[in-house]
């Protein structure tokens, strides 16, 4: 699929990167401000899909890319069954203890384990959200062509 | 060493997403997996029985105690009635995956097909364990999702068709419980079941609790296609890959539909005799239309399905027929006999119907077609698959020895002796309509003469297949032992006492 | 209780959407909105009169806060539907592929 006029990729251009640092931000500040890994996670995903969209298909080899993306999606789910797990192995017996030192209420750095929850789901759900739009566009190719 | 209710939901998941990882980069990797992950859930099960633990297992996930004794964290709880049904669900897993390493060869992306499967475990299990009304959505719609892609795994135009009517009906059937968990959300203030029945306990009947009591039945009904929300099941069972339809027809719509429906009814809410007569009027009525729908078809895997909503029909009679005589007055032997015959006939069905499904997989992957008027005399060429089914035939008509016959006569007898006439006379003649068209289901497939377009796609069918079905065929004569006493104290009694004692699950898990 | 029964309206109004459309992708759309309209219900049961949103500041008194627990419950109902969506679309349109049409008046080979 082609891209768009000029005007579309000098801003997506300028403004991607800003985007992409605002799901970043979202998704660090999810105990403290709403949002977490899911919303920051699909605000992610967008900033890419604009890109994609923005400069057509051919900036990327969309089947290498789903397959990385498939790939890195299932390694983070197994990163989270991990943390959870190891709070049963290491701290007293019950899953998803939050078992690293809680701080103050309201400082970046602080209750437990929960920003660690919040980054690996914001890398899932943004891999997913990749994965479904990558494969909606390499079907689409295959019957236009 | 005590258990860990977990356990049952982290394997499965850890499988599910182990298996694309590593069987990107490693062939035949995910068939050795699958086999070991669901192998392992079974004799985990098995442990609970022989480890003789009594009671309830209660977990909270993250370890929060109850705050003033209101219940805040996630319970998972593991009683007589949940490892009941765990049994049931991991026996059929397996021997669903085992039979999937031969027949799957003809598909591309098998990596997909096993991950898939795991998914749709974890998700089962889940339901099953949940203490928690919101969890049991959740995990409710995780195995339903993953149901939806494996029925259209082969991609050819009747698989999709099947899949479209199926998830948009059960996506109109999540959106119904959703609203009811809501609904009761809102009128308890509190998402934890045990909690849930001890609030309504003092609170009494009002109209937006028969509401969402309504809301309820009409969303799992929709789940275990009882009629007249039956539309979308024979389209998909006939059309998915034979152990999918296995899996489906002999588990997931148990666990799902008829299991949730019947915690929800006993347990949480207290004892309604309308909402008993409700559940009696459609399990008659799926039990008397799913049979005599199942006369006309000429397709093997439709008239399977079809067979399915009959006897599904029976489960809910007999479970209907023992809340209907708990309501104070009512005689407590007689509601034990009824529920005891329902929950045997669960297990009888999920291992005979599993059986069924499979060997019309292994016809259809010999001659390539499943119009049971262009095959015949097949049982020269295949006589482990005629005699397994001829088996798996007779005792679901209802035929001594067989398990069969003891369940559908446990439920007729109560239902005698509690002075449902009409529901005992449809039992005993639907009985006799099973017996009709099964017979003409084997005499079809099995013993006329060789039609003359019949061909040959395989000369022998793959060992996996064959251990398979005759493990099927074992396990259905070991189960006519549940009848006796020694054996039923330890698997049906601990299912059929939680159901009886109604507030006793609330009692052990919060202690009020 | 205006805004209970206005739920509602949306709710029927995604259900005649999926009864009466025949357009495979206008009965995905009509689902989404049944969907939304369950949302909203479920976060307006929250509500309490004169209440925050419920967001923790360093210090030590605590305002009287809106129920966060529906508006979490909404989160994970409202990523459930994203992936039930994302699935109808995959089938639909390998049916536009194998079938070549949308129509669901032609999309009829499994009967009896």
């Amino acid at each position: 699929m082609s891209g768009m006029t000029l005007i579309v990729k000098k801003v997506t251009q300028m403004i991607g990167g800003l985007i992409f640092m605002y799901g970043l931000y979202i998704i660090t500040h999810g105990h403290l401000t709403p949002g977490g890994g899911f919303a920051g996670g699909a605000i992610l995903a967008g900033a890419m899909i604009l890109l994609i969209l923005a400069f057509g298909s051919g900036v990327v080899n969309l089947r290498k890319e789903e397959a990385q993306t498939s790939i890195s999606e299932s390694i983070a789910l197994l990163i989270i069954l991990l943390l959870a797990l190891a709070g049963f192995l290491l701290a007293s017996r019950v899953f998803f203890n939050n078992y690293l030192p809680q701080g103050q209420i309201g400082e970046l750095i602080s209750a437990g384990v929960i920003p660690l929850y919040n980054i690996f789901i914001g890398m899932e759900v943004a891999a997913a959200l990749l994965t479904i739009f990558l494969g909606l566009v390499i079907y689409k190719e295959e019957i236009a062509s | 060493m005590e258990m860990i209710p977990e356990l049952y939901i982290v394997i499965p998941l850890l499988g599910a997403f182990l298996i694309p990882v590593i069987g990107h980069f490693v062939k035949g990797f995910q068939k050795i997996f699958a086999t070991l992950i669901t192998l392992s859930l079974i004799i985990y099960s098995v442990w609970y029985f022989i480890s003789g633990t009594e009671g309830q297992v209660v977990t909270m996930i993250g370890g929060w105690e109850a705050v003033k004794a209101v219940p805040i964290a996630i319970y998972l709880v593991m009683d007589g009635l949940s490892a009941f049904i765990i049994l049931v669900i991991s026996l059929i897993s397996f021997l669903s995956t085992f039979y999937a390493l031969g027949y799957m060869k003809r598909y591309t992306a098998e990596n997909n097909f096993y991950a898939l499967l795991c998914l749709m475990i974890a998700g089962m299990n889940g339901v099953v364990l949940s203490g928690d009304i919101f969890n049991l959505y959740v995990f409710l719609e995780i195995s339903v999702i993953a149901s939806y892609a494996l029925v259209a795994f082969g991609t050819e135009k009747k698989e999709l068709e099947a899949s479209f009517k199926y998830q948009v009906l059960g996506g109109i059937a999540s959106l119904l419980i959703l609203l009811s968990v809501g609904l009761l959300y809102w009128q308890t203030g509190t998402l934890n079941m045990a909690d849930i029945a001890h609030v309504l306990s003092d609170k009494g009947q009002s109209n937006a609790l028969i509401f969402t009591e309504v809301l309820l039945i009409v969303g799992f009904g929709l789940k275990a296609a009882m009629i007249p929300f039956h539309a979308w099941l024979p389209d998909a069972h006939s059309s998915a890959p034979s152990p999918i339809s296995a899996m489906l027809s002999g588990v997931l719509i148990k666990a799902i539909g008829i299991y949730a429906l019947f915690r929800l009814f006993f347990n949480v809410f207290s004892l309604n005799e309308g909402m008993s007569v409700v559940l009696l009027v459609l399990g008659t009525l799926s039990m008397v239309i799913g049979g005599l729908l199942a006369l006309g078809q000429w397709d093997m895997k439709r008239l399977l399905a079809y067979s399915s909503i009959s006897q599904m029909g029976y489960v809910v009679v007999g479970l209907g027929i023992g809340m209907y005589l708990l309501i104070d007055g009512g005689s407590v032997a007689i509601a034990t006999l009824a529920i005891a015959g329902g929950l045997f006939h669960l297990i009888n069905h999920a291992v005979l119907k599993g059986l069924l499904f499979l060997n019309a997989g292994a016809v259809e992957y010999m001659t390539g077609t499943r119009d049971m008027k262009e095959l015949g005399g097949l049982s020269k060429i295949m006589p482990l698959t005629s005699g397994s089914s001829l088996s798996a035939s007779l005792a679901i008509s209802g035929v001594p020895p067989f398990n069969g016959f003891f369940s559908k006569l446990l439920i007729i007898i109560a239902a005698i002796k509690g002075e449902f006439y009409l529901i005992a006379a449809l039992a005993v003649v639907m009985n006799f309509v099973t017996m009709g068209y099964f017979l003409r289901f084997q005499k079809e497939i099995f013993y006329t003469k060789e039609k003359p377009a019949m061909k040959l796609l395989n000369p022998r069918l793959p060992f996996s297949m064959k251990f398979s079905m005759v493990t099927m065929v074992l396990l259905s004569l070991l189960l006519s032992l549940l009848v006796f006493p020694a054996f039923r104290e330890i698997v049906l009694s601990p299912a059929v006492d939680v159901l009886i004692g109604t507030s006793d699950y609330t009692t052990k898990i919060i202690g009020v | 209780m205006t805004v209970y029964i206005m739920c509602f309206i949306l709710f029927l109004v995604g259900l005649y959407g999926v009864l009466t459309r025949r357009n495979l992708i206008k009965i995905v759309i009509g689902l989404s909105v049944m969907e939304f309209s369950c949302f909203l219900f479920l976060a307006l049961i929250g509500y309490i009169d004169n209440g925050l949103a419920p967001i923790l500041k360093a210090g030590e008194e605590f305002p009287k806060y809106v129920d966060p627990l529906p508006q979490a419950m909404v989160l994970t109902a409202i990523v459930i539907g994203l992936a039930t969506t994302a699935m109808l679309l995959a089938i639909a349109i390998r049916i536009y592929k194998k079938y070549g049409t949308f129509d669901i008046r032609k999309v009829n080979e499994l009967k009896g």
